[in-house]
């Protein structure tokens, strides 16, 4: 049979999931990642990511808002969606999906930017015009005290939110991590690192992803992009990046020295279909190199325009090592038997329902969501509309 | 033979029930069916297997299985005794029509039919996100096709490669141990086929099944016993290579 190499059991020749499962975790990673990246200024105090928090809280949203669509694609009945809501089975890690979206969605995302905004979504209600007014009015849930005690006890309420946020954003990406990692009978997934693995893995995205976000959009708005915040974002990104590749390598290590029974079928697997994927493109280009490119940064005192293309650089490495990571976990999968004895090769497709196209759209579709959020809920003061542009 | 008119009279409307039956293709019913007197399983004798594939066209013709998908299938093993842990493993179409000759050499050949192992632990029923799929009180793993997802979890989660998402109904799709028939008192398809008596159905509630004096006076095993799934299909003469 085309595709197959060695022995596959027969149900197994075609892949049960598709790109948009590989995208999926790619896109809730980037979720929790953002928001991890915004607690730090909220929780920790870390001032200098400050023109970055209300940006990360939106991507964060923006990103929230399409991560079941690939899910919702994917599934043969989406009509019977509903019903992991209505009857969840209480044994079932997807089942918890449900559950984990909605509470982060509302409790944690829309609960914090709302708090956070409060103040400019009242003053706008009162100051626009039109149906955007009414839009406002509708965003102000009819509180409009703005007092500065009221205020106060937003920021209050906010830094409360963030905090219960942060393991919700552990919680959200956990719990993609350990619908693989809880498959005893995949070896490729079996493994109680996964979850961890999928958390520092999506910070590391998150955090990428937002700034390269905030250099592009300042850019764009032909503002100068502070050089204090992205070298502590870049910061940031190079520890956490460090943290990942170590619990990466720590489960390669093992499944090396423990050679158990899948070793020989994976091993191969590895050097062959997924030496792409995996060797170069995940470990070499989209992980040790953006390693030594943040690793230079910190120990050399380059120039400020030289630091930010290296940041622009490590940012879109690191995502499309993060992408590759997700590819490969999904993906590579599902390319070896059960059976250890064969091969299969997943052929994507371009304009069906699971397609490349699709793909492509929902990657762009977060962004078509932030940049509406952005003019609905400006993340920056408007004093800044009228600084000076950059010199970059 | 000498039929008296009496005879007569009673062979004649039993002769047009069991003719009924045979056209309809469907077997009597047994009404007093009770799911928990039941636990059921299977025994394959490896060493009786020809790989002759009746019993994959049988489950292919009985549940409208459809093509490129198994609920049931034979694979042949090719054997080195130098290196058990790679052996030649085959399954053309299922071994629904049968196997290729063999090539004549020093290595050992067998064939090991395959069909869902209706797990005591499944994991695909952990995993379901709705308990569309669930084992019954009469040991049976089933799917509620109007209420699964389609979201093939469950495929990912049987290691025997059991499962698929059915290409029409979008659905997923497994052996039933033919449950149509067990209701009504008959055997499943597969077994009723079998030309060597290779697959045997088995209660293993029913102490008067003869499960019970085999598993005691046989070394049976189950397949991959490491994972823990309380599989309810007994292999005889299992070869150690066999995934």
């Amino acid at each position: 049979m085309s595709g197959v190499e060695g022995f596959m059991y027969p149900n197994e020749i075609e892949l049960q999931w598709s790109v948009l499962i590989v995208l999926y975790p790619f896109i809730t990673g980037l979720v929790a990642g953002a928001f991890i990246l915004a607690s730090l200024e909220r929780v920790f105090r870390v001032d200098a990511v400050k023109p970055t928090y209300r940006l990360a809280l939106l991507t964060a949203l923006s990103f929230l808002l399409v991560a079941p669509l690939p899910l919702q694609l994917h599934l043969g009945h989406p009509e019977r969606s509903p019903e992991m809501y209505f009857t969840p089975h209480s044994t079932s890690a997807m089942a918890m999906f449900g559950y984990v979206y909605l509470w982060y969605l509302m409790a944690v995302l829309v609960l914090e930017i709302w708090l956070d905004y409060r103040r400019e979504i009242v003053l706008l209600s009162q100051s626009s015009k039109g149906l955007v007014r009414w839009i406002y009015k509708l965003m102000t849930l009819g509180s409009n005290n703005i007092s500065p005690r009221s205020l106060a006890i937003d920021d209050r309420v906010g830094w409360i939110v963030t905090l219960v946020g942060i393991p919700s954003a552990f919680l959200l990406h956990g719990y993609v991590g350990f619908i693989f990692g809880s498959i005893k009978a995949n070896p490729w997934w079996s493994s109680p690192l996964m979850p961890v693995v999928f958390i520092f893995s999506a910070m590391v995205s998150g955090i990428a992803g937002v700034m390269l976000l905030y250099m592009a959009i300042t850019k764009l708005r032909k503002q100068k992009i502070d050089i204090r915040c992205v070298d502590s974002i870049a910061m940031y990104l190079f520890y956490i990046f460090i943290i990942d590749f170590s619990l990466e390598m720590l489960d390669l290590v093992h499944r090396i020295y423990e050679a158990d029974e899948s070793f020989r079928s994976l091993n191969f697997m590895v050097h062959t279909q997924l030496y792409i994927p995996h060797i170069l493109i995940q470990i070499c280009l989209g992980t040790l190199t953006p390693l030594i490119l943040l690793f230079l940064t910190q120990v050399v005192k380059f120039p400020e325009i030289v630091r930010k293309r290296i940041y622009a650089i490590s940012g879109s490495l690191a995502l499309i090592g993060i992408f590759a990571m997700r590819w490969n976990v999904v993906i590579g999968g599902q390319l070896f038997s059960k059976s250890f004895l064969g091969y299969t090769t997943y052929k994507m497709s371009l304009v069906t329902k699971e397609g490349l196209f699709v793909a492509i759209f929902l990657t762009l579709l977060p962004l078509v969501f932030l940049w509406i959020l952005i003019k609905l809920l400006p993340p920056w003061p408007e004093r800044n509309a009228h600084a000076p542009a950059a010199g970059d | 033979m000498k039929i008296s008119r009496r005879q007569m009279l009673i062979l004649l409307p039993a002769a047009a029930v069991a003719w009924e039956s045979v056209m309809a293709g469907t077997p009597e019913d047994a009404p007093n069916y009770k799911m928990t007197d039941h636990w059921w399983g299977m025994l394959i004798d490896i060493s009786k297997c020809i790989g002759c594939g009746n019993c994959v066209r049988a489950c292919q013709t009985e549940n409208d299985v459809p093509d490129g998908f198994f609920r049931t299938w034979v694979e042949r093993y090719h054997v080195s005794d130098e290196d058990m842990t790679e052996p030649e493993v085959i399954s053309p179409d299922g071994g629904k029509e049968g196997f290729p000759v063999a090539q004549q050499d020093d290595k050992k050949y067998f064939f090991v039919p395959k069909l869902c192992n209706h797990c005591a632990d499944s994991p695909c029923t952990q995993v379901c996100p709705v308990g569309a799929t669930f084992i019954s009180p009469d040991g049976v793993v089933l799917v509620d096709q109007k209420y699964c997802l389609g979201c093939a979890y469950c495929v990912q989660a049987c290691p025997y490669g059991c499962r698929y998402i059915h290409p029409e109904k979008k659905v997923a799709d497994k052996c039933t141990l033919c449950k149509h028939r067990l209701v009504k008192g008959l055997t499943t398809a597969c077994c009723e086929v079998c030309p060597t008596g290779a697959r045997q159905l088995a209660d293993l509630k029913d102490p008067n099944d003869p499960i019970h004096a085999f598993l005691k006076t046989h070394s049976v095993q189950v397949l991959k016993p490491q994972m823990a799934t309380g599989a309810k299909i007994f292999y005889n003469d299992l070869d150690g290579s066999v995934r």
